[in-house]
């Protein structure tokens, strides 16, 4: 069957989804894990009991927000409150100063017109998103609906969804399951309106010769039948770092860890500098290099703010485990739509879900581990 | 104030009447300039879709430019040491220029990492304040302070001083040395906090080590100095302002000795990389000799390695250092030697072969080839604009006067 053909059946791979890894692959990680180079179960639960300290205790940043927030612009300045408050009668004259100046300007345009630029000039100036209080992201939200609608007359269903208390995403791949199919890919593009002309993709599959893991040889591009005699799949995208290397760099904290765990980007404030591209390990971050194309058909428009809301070029993008469907207690797209199981998805901290019970009983390793980022991503193998 | 209001008004009428060759090199930067701006609305309507720059190598010509610059900038400070702090008066008629050629450099460096943003518009983001800065977690963070410090350090010394001049008193030395003393300190910090930026990365190996910082600021104080050798020889052939012979053959001694530990460093680079190769040495077997068939870079660093070790070579040799010609042939290629190991030799192999080892290459196309020379004839043109107005101050032609501000 063909890589990059998305009508396959079903039935095929279920026959060859109950194979375990193909010998020469287990005896190869049994020898990693006797040189203890692999994790072992009870490492990971160590690994996750620190991890789940480190998410109660949190760091400022990530504590949930159900506490009354002041406005962005107040949180941004933190100064004493004659200042704060001439940082927002300055904001507030701006507003209005651009409102008075475009109705003077533009006699004649349409109210239509003048709204959208009204929206453009008020979505300019707004603060970045983690410092908005729930007010402002709903007002922010129902500005960028409007103005797809007053753009192209349809509506959108824009989410600005807090995190859940008490959960931690995490992810786990099955190397013995995937066969290359690809629909991941195929469901990500869909789920999370990434450009279609440039072909974006979140998830990279990498085809690796049977016998060694080592991704350098391994081919990321295979346009021919999977699987392949000899070959093996092990898929790649964001890992959600708990030290995410992204996170430090950006020069204007445009990127950050959710305290759920998702690593995201807000869009409206990333400034395009790409350094957190360059500090990835895991070549997980994608850059609008020109504006995305996506057919108005196929746009979906059940959307999140940091997650598949429509980007804009020069700005960085990545993958939110679909946190437009994960905070609504969904599976993100890519585990919806494998067909053979290989992905399982779910709440580190629940001790009863399916990712927990992987990492309490499978023989689970991270990638790249020695630099220290703390995937929230592990592989494993039946 | 009123002096101030004289000043600006005698630099205008200073910047804009001049030779004949003064225009026409003028009338050429602005060309250039306006051809930089032509491509660079080119790219702000398409995105960074026109340039070479990718997913796989997300840095390029700019980012290269930028890197090589703040050097430049950074070694405006060995001539400002030994003028102020060692009271090398030799120095005295070298250090205004090099501390133009400083603010000049800052100038670029600032253009150029405007130039690679994607949103531009969105640049107040960083300003702290009403932006949101991530200080001093990002070290690009630490970048945008310490260059615009130093820009702010440049500007205000040679302005006092100029003032001063101009009034013809004589500068207090207890109002500029202190600023003079932090310069020193701030030339080293923008080196290193822009060689950090790369280093602090543990996902390219290629730019992961401790080496970087140092070797940063030796290829700097080669480079810096080496440009300022040519320029002050272009200045003794067009105008009055005589820098003596011995000020230049200092410069070159600072010259030599930098490229000399620069190639010292070099060596001992090379030796890591290849005497056991590891999967951390693929993007230095990339730059030196291509992999799986690619080798786009081979073509850049070879040239810029033996130019290098000519450069160092010449400069060592004494007679053909204390030789006008040879000195200033020496410095162009080491100049240009740098310029390319520095650029394409140590940004690009950066991200090549990428985090899953794939080899995506880069190449410049004619928008970010046009657009740095554009960024370069701004540099040129504001360096220009600077030396103008401090020669004729500093010659004692220019003057400040109650009642007529109009002087030649």
């Amino acid at each position: 069957m063909n890589a990059k053909n998305p009508s396959h059946s079903m039935e095929s791979c279920n026959e060859n989804c109950a194979n375990t890894a193909d010998l020469s692959i287990s005896t190869l990680i049994e020898g990693m894990l006797a040189e203890n180079i692999l994790s072992t179960p009870e490492k990971t639960e160590r690994d996750l009991e620190v991890l789940m300290e480190r998410n109660q205790e949190g760091d400022g940043w990530n504590e949930p927000t159900d506490q009354v927030i002041p406005s962005g612009y107040q949180q941004m300045v933190q100064q004493p409150v004659n200042r704060r408050t001439a940082v927002k009668i300055v904001a507030a004259g701006l507003l209005a100063g651009a409102g008075l100046f475009q109705t003077a300007c533009s006699p004649f345009a349409s109210a239509e017109a003048r709204e959208k630029a009204q929206l453009n000039w008020e979505e300019y100036f707004k603060g970045n998103f983690r410092l908005m209080s729930d007010d402002e992201k709903e007002a922010t939200v129902a500005r960028l609906e409007r103005l797809y609608e007053l753009n192209t007359g349809k509506h959108l269903n824009i989410s600005a969804a807090n995190a859940l208390p008490g959960v931690l995403y995490g992810y786990a791949f099955n190397i013995s399951k995937c066969r290359g199919y690809m629909d991941c890919v195929r469901a990500c593009i869909n789920e999370n309106n990434q450009d279609r002309k440039s072909g974006m993709q979140y998830i990279t599959i990498h085809e690796h010769k049977k016998g060694q893991i080592n991704f350098e040889h391994a081919e990321d591009d295979f346009y021919h039948e999977v699987p392949q005699e000899g070959h093996f799949y092990i898929g790649t995208q964001c890992f959600h770092c708990e030290n995410p290397p992204c996170v430090n760099v950006c020069p204007v904290k445009a990127t950050w860890k959710e305290p759920d765990g998702i690593v995201v980007v807000d869009y409206d404030w990333c400034i395009g500098c790409r350094y957190c591209e360059a500090a990835c390990p895991y070549d997980a971050r994608r850059f609008n290099w020109a504006d995305p194309v996506i057919p108005e058909e196929e746009v979906n428009r059940n959307q999140h703010y940091l997650g598949n809301r429509l980007r804009k070029k020069g700005v960085m993008e990545k993958c939110t485990f679909c946190i437009q469907r994960t905070r609504t207690g969904k599976n993100p797209a890519c585990v919806e739509a494998c067909p053979t199981g290989a992905r399982i998805f779910g709440n580190l901290l629940d001790p009863n879900s399916e990712i927990r019970h992987v990492l309490r009983t499978k023989k689970v390793f991270r990638l790249k581990e020695d630099l220290g980022t703390e995937p929230k991503f592990w592989y494993f193998m039946d | 104030m009123k002096v101030l209001i004289g000043f600006i008004k005698d630099a205008v009428i200073s910047v804009t009447s001049g030779s004949l060759k003064y225009h026409i090199w003028m009338a050429f930067l602005t060309f250039l300039m306006l051809c930089g701006a032509y491509a660079y609305s080119i790219q702000i309507k398409n995105g960074l879709i026109v340039t070479g720059m990718s997913d796989g190598v997300s840095w390029g010509l700019y980012i290269s430019n930028f890197t090589f610059l703040v050097g430049v900038a950074a070694a405006a400070v060995m001539l400002v040491l030994p003028t102020y702090i060692l009271k090398d008066i030799d120095f005295s008629r070298a250090v205004l220029i090099g501390e133009g050629m400083a603010v000049a450099a800052l100038v670029m460096c600032l253009a150029f990492v405007t130039v690679d943003l994607g949103g531009p518009a969105r640049i107040w983001h960083l300003i702290p304040g009403i932006g949101l800065f991530n200080f001093p977690n990002s070290m690009l963070s630490w970048d945008v302070i310490v260059l615009n410090g130093y820009l702010f350090i440049n500007l205000t010394i040679p302005l006092y001083i100029l003032l001063w001049h101009y009034q013809g008193k004589e500068p207090k030395k207890a109002v500029y040395l202190p600023g003079v003393f932090i310069s020193v300190f701030w030339a080293v910090a923008i080196h290193m906090v822009t060689a950090f930026l790369y280093a602090g990365l543990v996902s390219r190996p290629f730019w992961n080590s401790s080496l970087l910082g140092p070797r940063f600021l030796a290829s700097a104080f080669a480079a810096g100095p080496a440009l300022m050798i040519l320029v002050l020889g272009v200045i003794r052939r067009n105008t009055d302002y005589w820098v003596e012979d011995i000020t230049l053959n200092k410069i070159a001694l600072v010259t030599t000795v930098a490229a000399q530990i620069n190639m010292v460093m070099l060596i001992s680079e090379l030796f890591k990389e290849f005497y056991f190769p590891t999967h951390h040495s693929l993007s230095a077997i990339y730059l030196y000799f291509g992999l799986d068939g690619y080798d786009g870079l081979t073509r850049w660093i070879w040239p810029a390695v033996i130019m290098n070790l000519i450069a160092t070579i010449m400069l060592t040799l004494h007679p053909l250092r204390k030789n006008p010609f040879f000195l200033k042939l020496a410095c162009l290629i080491l100049f240009v030697a740098i310029w390319i190991e520095k650029g394409m030799g140590l940004i690009i192999p950066g991200f090549i072969p990428g985090p899953w080892g794939k080899i995506i290459e880069y190449t410049p196309t004619w928008i970010e080839i046009v657009v740095t020379a554009g960024v370069w004839a701004l540099g040129l043109f504001v360096f220009t604009l600077l030396v103008k107005i401090a020669i004729p101050i500093e010659l004692g032609q220019l003057r400040f006067h109650q009642t007529a501000t109009n002087q030649p």
